[in-house]
């Protein structure tokens, strides 16, 4: 059937596979498709807003944005001072704690609660470092939710967030 | 999957593999070097079309479990929410349910096929038995997976299929209840059936296996009936069979395509889009076209353990027939009388299924009798002695010899077309017949190219929101629907403003049940708290949900009008039913006067007594668009809303359906030409 010269039956059977190769993979478009998220999934990832008022210093409290646990901790002077002293390079993942929180709102500090390590969710107010503590392979934040100690190989992850007012922010 | 394999492999790795497993060499030796007869016509590609809406189904069946759950108060609202929010969802779930009657039009062409040419006779007949099996396997999955949706058809389907097993003796009503796990059909049936459904395609599949295997070892019929006795009569399975079975599979999309894009609810019934009530058995119950046939059998019985015994004996006795045919001529070709009386069956058949979807009254019954006696007439009384005294023309001697004369099939080909169009569209046979059928109005909507028309739907949606809303939940729709393509266009800004006048019930921090501002996300909250409430508040009719009411009612085609509604793609009797109800109430004729709490409706079904009140009267709602403000024009808007409500993706449907039939057409042209060149060293 194969010859050096391409003959016009070579172009019909090729013509005829490559079309039918489109066809497969167009179906498949449909059948990986269905599996993202759906268009409910999608609307109830909607931004949420979070009261700030009720949270008393030193607390931190949890709540969920788009089925993910996000911690909001109302820090200290005394904690904010401990961790900004810490020289930025001895971390394992360099970061200022003035780059991990919004201008004018030190003492609001907004991570998701999700261990960078492999998606546990740690413990607060738990650790050496005043701040989280992974139950599953022991990662060790502090009180910026910066990776410390431990197998994690990233800070806690800041979600996009903005202060509507002084004491409300909108998260997503 | 016979013999000794010839293949030989070049690959060193693949040598050292073969010896291992030689599965190359199977595959080789059945579909690659198989030989097939020269002279199979087209009828015989349904067994790989076949294959291939097995292989649909499954993966269809596979993906649409992903979003399905099975409980009796998820299960529709899973479908719908499938239908409506999973990417390509409603593709699926059409492709899935269409599968199905495709599969059983497919079967129905293959078992004829084998009953034209002998397909069952010696040495065929376990080939044939498991063919049998495998077509009792697919009519248990296909039943059990009707009922999955959990719509009123679904719900009473399962009630009437299972209570079969009440008329044997003794043991039937333990059977019954051990096979609902209840008092009746509920959540623990629903769940064993989803099980099964699930478990069963691959029973099936294996039987399949095994029906090939089968196949291979005695070699496949043809269209003479005679073995083939050289390498002269057969052709390598691969190129030859597998682009001619293509270009079959592709001509066969073609008409799945049109089902699954442009009248996908053609060949269910709008009852199943009514969630399931155990407290209310809907006026007409048909099963699924494909069992109608064998429904007539069931009813044409007046005793009910009788009825049962004949329902299965007409499935069973399938299994006898390679020892009922007497007769050693295998194809109907050279037996003049074997075939007619071979399409009177046909007939006899196709006209059962007529008779499955007509109510069991008066000529149906009389009819019905007399095509069930031949039913089983055909098999016991005719095959027998057609053998004895039928003179067979003469055989040719071998199939190169039969391939020079050309057969004569395009008289069959239409004939077995026409019963197959009329088969598909009997199970329309059903609901209000003394109505008067309603106008057919022009949709925007309709047709292959058809859209939604953006200013109606917003007027419509305001004649929901200032009238219908007072009484109808639409529970399945969010505000954020409004915005999204292929609906009525809002702007999310407009949107949010409108979910803002409404009020949700959440939880506050401190667990307090608070009504809040909706959001877009939101679902349509209902106007009552529960169907207690709404009863008291209408003086006893339930208002019915709206999400999918556009679905949920239509009315009787008749003949011919539902064999053409297939190529016109009428889908609009749902709208055209609701808007002659809106425009229905008039007053009732001397004598009639309608019961306390009903009002007379002409285009109600008789006796024309409707719970709702008249709801809509001229210049009820203010219209800024300058649209005349009359009932006419309300009852059309607000069912155009009601239809994009149960429809959202319709748009998307016909756009993508357009694609897929430019598709199918290119490459079933491209395989015809390619089915000729390899075939033309053949002939």
């Amino acid at each position: 059937m194969s010859s050096a010269e391409p003959t016009r039956r070579d172009f019909l059977y090729i013509a005829t596979g490559a079309v039918g190769a489109i066809g497969a993979a167009a179906t498949l478009v449909p059948l990986i498709g269905q599996m993202n998220p759906d268009a409910s999934t999608i609307a109830a990832g909607a931004p949420v807003e979070i009261d700030l008022a009720p949270v008393a210093e030193g607390q931190i409290i949890k709540v969920f944005w788009r089925s993910k646990p996000i911690y909001i901790s109302h820090r200290s002077k005394k904690e904010i001072d401990e961790v900004r002293a810490v020289p930025v390079n001895s971390l394992p993942d360099p970061q200022p704690d003035q780059a991990r929180v919004k201008d004018g709102h030190d003492q609001w500090l907004v991570v998701i609660g999700i261990c960078t390590h492999l998606g546990c969710i740690p413990l607060a107010n738990q650790g050496d470092y005043d701040g989280w503590f992974c139950p599953c392979h022991g990662s060790q934040y502090d009180a910026s939710g910066r990776i410390r100690r431990g197998p994690a190989p990233a800070n806690l992850a800041i979600p996009p967030y903005a202060f509507v007012s002084d004491s409300k922010i909108r998260i997503g | 999957m016979s013999g000794t394999s010839t293949y030989q492999p070049r690959n060193a790795f693949l040598k050292w593999f073969e010896r291992r497993l030689p599965i190359l060499g199977l595959v080789h030796s059945s579909f690659i070097a198989y030989p097939t007869p020269r002279n199979l016509n087209y009828w015989w590609t349904f067994g790989g079309i076949l294959a291939v809406m097995l292989g649909v189904q499954i993966v269809t069946g596979v993906v649409l479990v992903m979003h399905y759950t099975p409980h009796v108060n998820y299960a529709f609202d899973s479908v719908e929410h499938l239908m409506r929010d999973v990417n390509y969802g409603w593709m699926l779930r059409y492709l899935h349910s269409n599968g199905a009657s495709m599969f059983f039009l497919a079967v129905y062409v293959h078992i004829f096929r084998g009953m034209y040419y002998g397909s069952y006779k010696a040495p065929r007949e376990v080939l044939w038995i498991l063919g049998v099996i495998i077509y009792l396997l697919m009519m248990a999955t296909g039943f059990m997976g009707y009922v999955l949706p959990w719509g009123q058809m679904s719900y009473w389907a399962a009630t009437v299929i299972t209570n079969l097993f009440s008329a044997i003796p003794l043991v039937g009503e333990p059977i019954v209840t051990w096979l609902w796990g209840g008092y009746a059909v509920g959540n623990p049936t629903l769940q064993r059936f989803f099980s099964l459904h699930y478990l069963l395609p691959f029973v099936i599949a294996g039987v399949v296996v095994l029906h090939i295997w089968a196949l291979h070892v005695v070699g496949q019929n043809n269209p003479t009936g005679v073995e083939p006795q050289s390498d002269k009569d057969t052709v390598p399975f691969t190129p030859h069979a597998t682009i001619k079975d293509s270009f079959g599979i592709a001509l066969f999309c073609i008409v799945y395509a049109w089902f699954v894009f442009y009248i996908p609810n053609y060949l269910g019934h709008p009852d199943n889009y009514i969630p399931a009530n155990p407290g209310v058995t809907p006026p007409h119950i048909v099963p699924e076209w494909y069992y109608l046939p064998f429904y007539a059998i069931l009813r044409s019985i007046p005793n009910k353990l009788l009825g049962v015994i004949a329902l299965f004996s007409s499935i069973i006795i399938l299994a006898f027939l390679p020892w009922l045919d007497t007769s050693r001529v295998r194809s109907a070709t050279y037996r003049p009388l074997y075939k007619q009386f071979f399409w009177l069956f046909v007939a006899v058949c196709i006209g059962l299924g007529w008779l499955g979807s007509k109510p069991p009254e008066g000529a149906y019954v009389v009819i019905s009798r007399l095509l069930t006696a031949w039913y089983f007439i055909h098999f016991l009384v005719v095959l027998p002695l057609l053998g004895l005294f039928e003179t067979p023309r003469p055989v040719p001697s071998s199939i190169s010899e039969a391939v020079l004369r050309k057969a004569k099939v395009a008289a069959a080909v239409i004939a077995l077309a026409v019963g197959a169009g009329a088969l598909v569209g009997a199970p329309r046979g059903a609901a209000a017949e003394e109505a008067e059928a309603p106008p057919m109005l022009s949709w925007s909507f309709a047709g292959p190219f058809g859209t939604y028309d953006r200013a109606q739907l917003q007027r419509g949606f305001k004649v929901y929101r200032e009238v219908c809303q007072n009484c109808h939940s639409l529970k399945l729709l969010s505000f954020r629907n409004l915005a999204e393509p292929g609906g009525p266009g809002f702007t999310d800004a407009q949107v949010e403003a409108i979910a803002a006048e409404y009020k949700v019930k959440d939880a506050n921090d401190q667990g307090e049940i608070v009504e809040r501002t909706a959001r877009p996300a939101d679902h349509f909250p209902p106007p009552f708290e529960n169907d207690a409430q709404a009863r008291q508040v209408t003086g006893g009719a339930l208002p019915p949900d709206m999400s999918v009411l556009a679905k949920a009612r239509g009315y009787e085609r008749g003949f011919p009008w539902f064999v053409f509604d297939i190529f016109t793609q009428y889908q609009e009797g749902g709208p055209d039913y609701i808007v002659s109800i809106l425009k229905g109430y008039t007053d009732p004729p001397a004598g009639v006067t309608p019961p306390a709490g009903t009002q007379y409706n002409q285009a109600f079904p008789a006796p024309h007594f409707i719970g709702m009140r008249k709801p809509l009267t001229d210049g009820q709602v203010d219209y800024s668009d300058g649209s005349p403000q009359t009932v006419d024009q309300y009852a059309k808007d607000v069912t155009a809303f009601l239809m994009w409500a149960a429809e959202p993706q319709l748009e998307a449907r016909k756009r993508i359906g357009l694609q897929v039939m430019i598709f199918l057409l290119v490459f079933s042209a491209l395989l015809y030409f390619t089915k000729k060149k390899v075939w033309a060293t053949a002939h």
